[in-house]
């Protein structure tokens, strides 16, 4: 069974100028001990996904359809069930690990909060287990006695890491977990994740504009725009050969290294992500899509398959999706 | 070795030198240590030429930019443009910094979100005293690609997205017709599909209008998109400088080959341990020694080098053209 599902989830924020539909149909699953990636700009809806995903967003927001976690619906959990998931089932890794941590406790003390909430350490214990997580996410355990001001950026988002990891979730949710990092220090932070999704059958949801970054640690990949999912399948595939000509522009964004194509020649796209109050009619990406055609502004545009577990929402795939397959097979 | 000296023609394809440091040192005064933010560094930036400054956090390379911009003031060494030392006196600033402009990252703290478009665009020309403000301001705008300018002229910071707002920044910088744009991460803070379109901006005001660009970054990609030259910053130092195509494609230095060797995609990776050390106490022998994993693999060892790599200090690199690394393994093996 599948650890997390979402069904036709959508979110929408109630504002004094009227509705913003944020997030608009998103249906996904992820298995045990897998790692998926969602891809987005901002605005794409992506971190209001996340945020649902354990019901943190604030009450202007109204959130329909079904989060199934381990066959439980979010949504309809009573508070204490659902404070019992968040941590213990469920945690979140923030973006801008400056502001995740109080800067007036000990990183020690912080890390053992969760524990002591959930009555998983008692309070004479909670060091020993403090000092476990911290060696499993590369820390000295002499480090549970400093505050956040005397780490690096990276240091900070390895205590974030061990927060979210204090409970022994199933899931993670990490969103733009290494932004704001240099590059080397992103690459231990990834490798940390990736080791750790591994080695204790975690599963995790990555939120990331970096389609490289999700690539490389995550098993599948659902790239977003304007509140829906446009393209998904396995993140290697998606991020070689995309298929929706957003993706294909968000694949281009991070050019690689040593690939005369790409030299000199930045590739972006015009246009702006939409106004959520005012998205344009039909195929929300029309106005930018440099391949559009004549229907597109009125297609009800759905997610067709482009192949062996992979879906895209363009109308060239519904058309060609499949030919594409076979030419290949 | 005479004989495989590079041919004379290679030294002439350099361009005329616009902006330069010479053995730039800057320090300041940390938790009653001394810092060496910058610590001997030699860098040329010529006419029409796109440089890219890359470097972790805390490497020097934003003091570096600083100074370039005359707004540090150098320990020793000096900053030359066009050939002539930078005077420090208001005035001589004020007329140098028509000429070499900032572009911030971040467009959303660079602009004041109670000034229109306009009024952020005109305040240099204001400055500046320049004649037609109007025209100067809707002339900026365009090139920076907000087009038409009108469109644009009252707007505030929050009814623009992200990449309007840094065209408006980069719009700033252009309206007083500088020769040199210093970038500080330009596309750190934007969004993925509209990175390409700042950075094409960026390559064709170079190719229109000839500007020179030293673009401070963390971000190798953005120096393969646009830059001629990269210079690799470690702990004060530039560790490796030279052609994009040859320090991206064939790095000499450990450090720029990690830090290529960590891009998602890349075979294998070097994963360094640790974080950049502290510019209060940079290591003796070769900066980077402590981290290199050419020597802690034993490999130095073996090309005979290792002893030099702890304890015999490298000389600064020239601010040559071609390519070059400051490390004795590299040296040692060609």
């Amino acid at each position: 069974m599948s650890l997390l599902e979402l069904d036709d989830v959508s979110v929408t924020y109630r504002i004094a100028e009227g509705e913003v539909p944020a997030v608009r149909g998103v249906s996904l699953t992820l298995g045990s001990g897998a790692a998926l990636g969602v891809a987005g700009e901002s605005g794409s809806g992506k971190s209001t996904l996340a945020m649902a995903l354990l019901r943190l967003l604030p009450r202007d927001a109204r959130v329909t359809g079904r989060i199934l976690l381990d066959g439980e619906d979010v949504l309809t959990m009573k508070w204490g069930r659902l404070r019992a998931v968040r941590w213990a089932q469920a945690s979140i890794v923030f973006q801008g690990a400056q502001h995740g941590l109080n800067p007036v406790h000990r990183i020690g003390d912080q890390i053992a909060e969760p524990l002591l909430v959930h009555n998983l350490a008692k309070p004479g214990e909670a060091g020993k287990r403090v000092a476990e997580l911290l060696e499993q996410v590369g820390l000295p355990a002499w480090r549970a006695r400093s505050y956040p001001h005397e780490l690096s950026g990276g240091q900070r988002q390895r205590v974030m890491i061990a927060m979210a990891l204090a409970c022994s979730p199933r899931l993670i949710i990490a969103d733009e977990p290494t932004t704001a990092l240099d590059v080397m220090v992103q690459a231990q932070v990834l490798t940390l994740i990736k080791e750790l999704v591994a080695e204790h059958d975690i599963s995790l949801v990555m939120i990331s504009h970096d389609l490289s970054v999700l690539a490389d640690v995550c098993d599948r990949l659902a790239v977003m725009y304007a509140g829906r999912v446009v393209e998904q399948g396995p993140s290697r595939e998606v991020f070689h050969d995309p298929r929706h000509p957003y993706s294909q522009a968000l694949a281009a964004a991070f050019p690689t290294v040593g690939d005369p194509a790409s030299r000199l020649a930045p590739k972006g796209l015009g246009g702006d992500p939409p106004d959520p109050m005012d998205l344009p009619t039909g195929c929300s990406f029309h106005p930018r899509c440099p391949v559009a055609l004549e229907e597109c502004p009125t297609l009800d545009v759905e997610l067709w398959p482009a192949g062996d577990r992979r879906a895209a929402a363009c109308v060239h795939v519904r058309d060609h999706g499949r030919d594409r397959v076979q030419e290949k097979a | 070795m005479t004989e495989t000296q590079a041919p004379a023609e290679e030294v002439t394809t350099a361009r005329r030198t616009l902006l330069e440091a010479r053995d730039l040192h800057v320090e300041f005064a940390s938790r009653g240590r001394r810092a060496r933010a910058v610590d001997g560094v030699n860098l040329a930036v010529g006419e029409g030429e796109i440089v890219a400054l890359v470097g972790e956090s805390g490497c020097g390379k934003t003091t570096l930019a600083r100074t370039l911009l005359g707004l540090e003031k150098p320990t020793s060494g000096t900053v030359r443009y066009g050939g002539e030392p930078l005077r420090y006196a208001s005035r001589a600033l004020k007329d140098y910094r028509r000429q070499v402009q900032l572009v911030l990252q971040d467009p959303m703290g660079s602009l004041n979100p109670r000034q229109t478009v306009y009024e952020a665009v005109a305040e240099g020309p204001r400055i500046h005293g320049l004649p037609d403000e109007a025209d100067v301001v809707n002339n900026a705008l365009a090139r920076a690609g907000l087009r038409p300018p009108e469109r644009f002229l009252l707007r505030y910071p929050h009814e623009l997205s992200g990449g309007q707002r840094q065209r408006v920044v980069i719009a700033g910088a252009l309206a007083l017709d500088p020769k040199v744009l210093i970038a500080d991460e330009p596309v750190a803070s934007l969004d993925a599909s509209v990175r390409g379109e700042i950075l094409a901006l960026m390559l064709r005001l170079r190719d229109e209008l000839g500007l020179s660009a030293l673009v401070v970054t963390h971000d190798l990609g953005l120096a393969w998109n646009i830059a001629d030259r990269v210079a690799v910053m470690y702990l004060g130092r530039i560790v490796e400088s030279g052609p994009v195509e040859q320090v991206l494609t064939a790095p000499r230095h450990p450090y720029t080959q990690a830090l290529l060797s960590v891009l998602p995609e890349s075979p294998e990776r070097v994963v360094l341990t640790g974080e950049p050390p502290d510019p209060t106490r940079i290591p003796g022998g070769c900066r980077f020694h402590a981290r290199c994993q050419v020597l802690a693999s034993g490999k130095a060892a073996e090309a005979g080098v290792d002893a030099r790599c702890r304890g015999e200090l490298l000389e600064i690199l020239p601010a040559s053209a071609g390519a070059q690394a400051a490390c004795y393994y590299a040296d040692a093996t060609g």
